[in-house]
């Protein structure tokens, strides 16, 4: 100990210890995070094409009121509740495959809602039940799969990351080929509009509709936050988390079911909008660590900044509007190479 | 007062290999117990099965007369630690985080207790990782990862701890330093103690009792000095052995082939 190239090589690697997660620690990290996150969602609406006087769009007068109030609100919520839980899936996903390249889209969940969305836009399905006919169409599509994926992968009645993560890919590269085939049969207005779904795109949806989404995403995204510690045993291992007094088959399963029925609700709306679920997480665990007490929540609150941020600059970067899952990727990819380089660090909280 | 562990005709097989063979063991009390035996022996799986962890055996495996399947997971894991043989991380949870984990059995909320605490602390002090308590699992060496599982284990406080090859990685003051650990944890927080080792130096050193198995048999289960006479280590290992008087006087087993 008291040797001093010892020592020097110890306070090297004391630079590159993670603070412990603490109840006051978390408290502090979400607080700011909660903060960020509602300011760029009170700046977001500000921004765009059409000038706005806020005055007039607070006293109701048209256009200013239909733009703040029915358009660019709406589209901020969509964006802040989409990419929220399609952070969330990500954390989720990549604890119980204990894969760090695992995304809420790998095991085909958001290419069967794909597929639903693609078989209404081919059979021209107009409404079901007073609901868009995509919408519904894409859920049932996301839950079939799940459906298959469960059914294939349970041994007996035993479930294991193993076994999930190969059906999981298996299933999404068999619907995969079943939307091209669908495709290629298409008519070209179809296909315009099968393309245009497949980019992802966020778009201002009514309130109600926005509310149903919120009461999807907020309560399935707290329950999965109050099993923290056991997702913190899963990424360790099944065997680990069995030792320690937890059920990994239970935990596979209810976690699976919640990260799919969170991607599916945003992708059954929004369309697969990739790189949120898979950036967010790992930016967020080089400056917090992998406890998911606090990576978990922050991951929500940061994608939901990082959604709208992607979504505010798509709409308002160029004179037409870019989809947004290609600004996530284009802008977020470089970004995240330089974060993993260790060049950009100090900027996250 | 039930015995902590119990097996009886223990019998487990992969497609028609048989790797444990009608094993019947009583573990009453609080002892230190080496487990050995060449590779394949079924030791592992042994010690899987134990822990809980391995179902689709024949036989019966009991913890204070109530066989493991029927314990509640978290119960279980109050009173039986287990440690493998080696951990890999995929995710940078920091070497305290990892002995935090062993204390999820006794979770009421999202936080630590000032119990769990103080549990975590003796632990990290007693494993000698309170110094890297802050690291990165990933960035430690085999021997510190291997220290920071077994604090984790401790953590859980439990009255029987099985460790599937603990000292594989370390050098060799810590595996004296985790054996002279685990024979005090026997004498003074009595617990009962089963360690999976391939190093019969060691296990004759430390143990009260020693468990030999080869191809899923009990071929000995005895004192160290009988366990591992030259003629059970001829007959189990295929080695010649011979016990040696070091120069203070302790006995030694030397190998030839």
């Amino acid at each position: 100990m008291g040797d001093p190239s010892r020592r020097a090589a110890l306070d090297h690697v004391l630079l590159m210890t993670i603070a412990p997660v603490t109840p006051a620690r978390t408290a502090r990290v979400l607080l700011l995070a909660a903060l960020a996150l509602l300011l760029i969602l009170s700046l977001a609406p500000l921004a765009g094409p059409a000038p706005l006087d806020l005055r007039k769009a607070w006293a109701g007068e048209w256009p200013d009121a239909q733009v703040y109030f029915a358009v660019r609100w709406p589209r901020a919520l969509l964006a802040g509740l989409a990419g929220g839980a399609l952070a969330t899936a990500g954390v989720l996903f990549q604890a119980l495959l204990r894969d760090a390249l695992a995304t809420p889209f790998t095991l085909g969940v958001s290419s069967g809602a794909s597929l639903g969305a693609v078989l209404a836009i081919v059979f021209g399905w107009q409404s079901v039940a007073g609901f868009p006919a995509l919408w519904v169409a894409a859920f049932a599509g996301a839950a079939a799969v799940l459906a298959i994926v469960i059914s294939i992968s349970a041994e007996g009645r035993r479930l294991s990351s193993f076994t999930l993560l190969l059906s999981g890919v298996t299933i999404n590269a068999i619907v995969m080929s079943a939307i091209m085939l669908l495709h290629s049969t298409a008519t070209a207005g179809q296909s315009f509009a099968i393309v245009h779904w497949l980019m992802g795109g966020i778009e201002p949806l009514p309130y109600a509709a926005l509310a149903a989404m919120a009461a999807v995403i907020l309560p399935v995204t707290l329950g999965l936050c109050a099993y923290a510690r056991h997702w913190n045993l899963l990424a360790v291992g099944e065997e680990w988390a069995a030792t320690r007094g937890a059920s990994p088959n239970r935990l596979l399963l209810g976690g699976y079911l919640a990260g799919s029925l969170l991607t599916a609700s945003v992708t059954a709306v929004t369309g697969p909008i990739g790189f949120v679920g898979l950036l967010v997480p790992h930016a967020l665990r080089l400056r917090l660590g992998g406890d998911h007490r606090l990576l978990m929540p922050a991951s929500f609150l940061m994608g939901a900044a990082f959604l709208i941020v992607c979504d505010t600059a798509a709409r308002t970067l160029f004179t037409v509007e870019i989809p947004v899952s290609v600004l996530t990727a284009l802008v977020g990819g470089p970004f995240f190479i330089a974060l993993l380089r260790g060049k950009k660090k100090s900027l996250w909280l | 007062m039930e015995p902590f562990f119990e097996t009886r005709s223990l019998t487990m097989r992969y497609g028609t290999a048989e790797v444990l063979s009608s094993v019947s063991l009583t573990f009453p009390g609080p002892e230190m117990v080496s487990l050995t035996g060449p590779n394949g022996a079924g030791k592992s799986t042994l010690l899987g099965i134990m822990a809980n962890l391995r179902r689709g055996f024949t036989g019966e495996c009991l913890y204070r007369g109530k066989p493991v399947s029927r314990w509640r997971r978290a119960a279980f894991a109050r009173s039986v630690a287990f440690v493998p043989q080696a951990l890999r991380l995929d995710f940078p949870f920091t070497a305290e985080q990892v002995v935090l984990m062993g204390r999820t059995p006794y979770a009421g909320g999202l936080f630590e207790t000032s119990a769990d605490w103080a549990a975590v602390e003796r632990a990290l002090r007693l494993t000698g990782t309170l110094e890297f308590r802050h690291r990165d699992f990933r960035s430690l060496s085999g021997g510190e990862r291997q220290r920071v599982v077994l604090a984790s284990a401790l953590a859980q406080e439990p009255e029987t701890l099985l460790l599937d090859e603990p000292t594989t990685y370390l050098d060799l003051e810590h595996q004296l330093s985790i054996y002279r650990l685990l024979r005090a944890l026997v004498e003074e927080e009595r617990m009962l103690v089963i360690a999976v080792t391939h190093d019969l130096n060691l296990a004759a050193a430390f143990s009260h009792r020693v468990l030999a198995l080869k191809r899923g048999r009990l071929m000995a289960d005895a004192l160290p000095c009988d366990a591992l006479s030259a003629a059970r280590i001829r007959e189990i290992f295929q080695v010649e052995a011979e016990w040696v008087t070091r120069a203070d006087g302790r006995p030694w087993i030397t190998f030839s082939s």
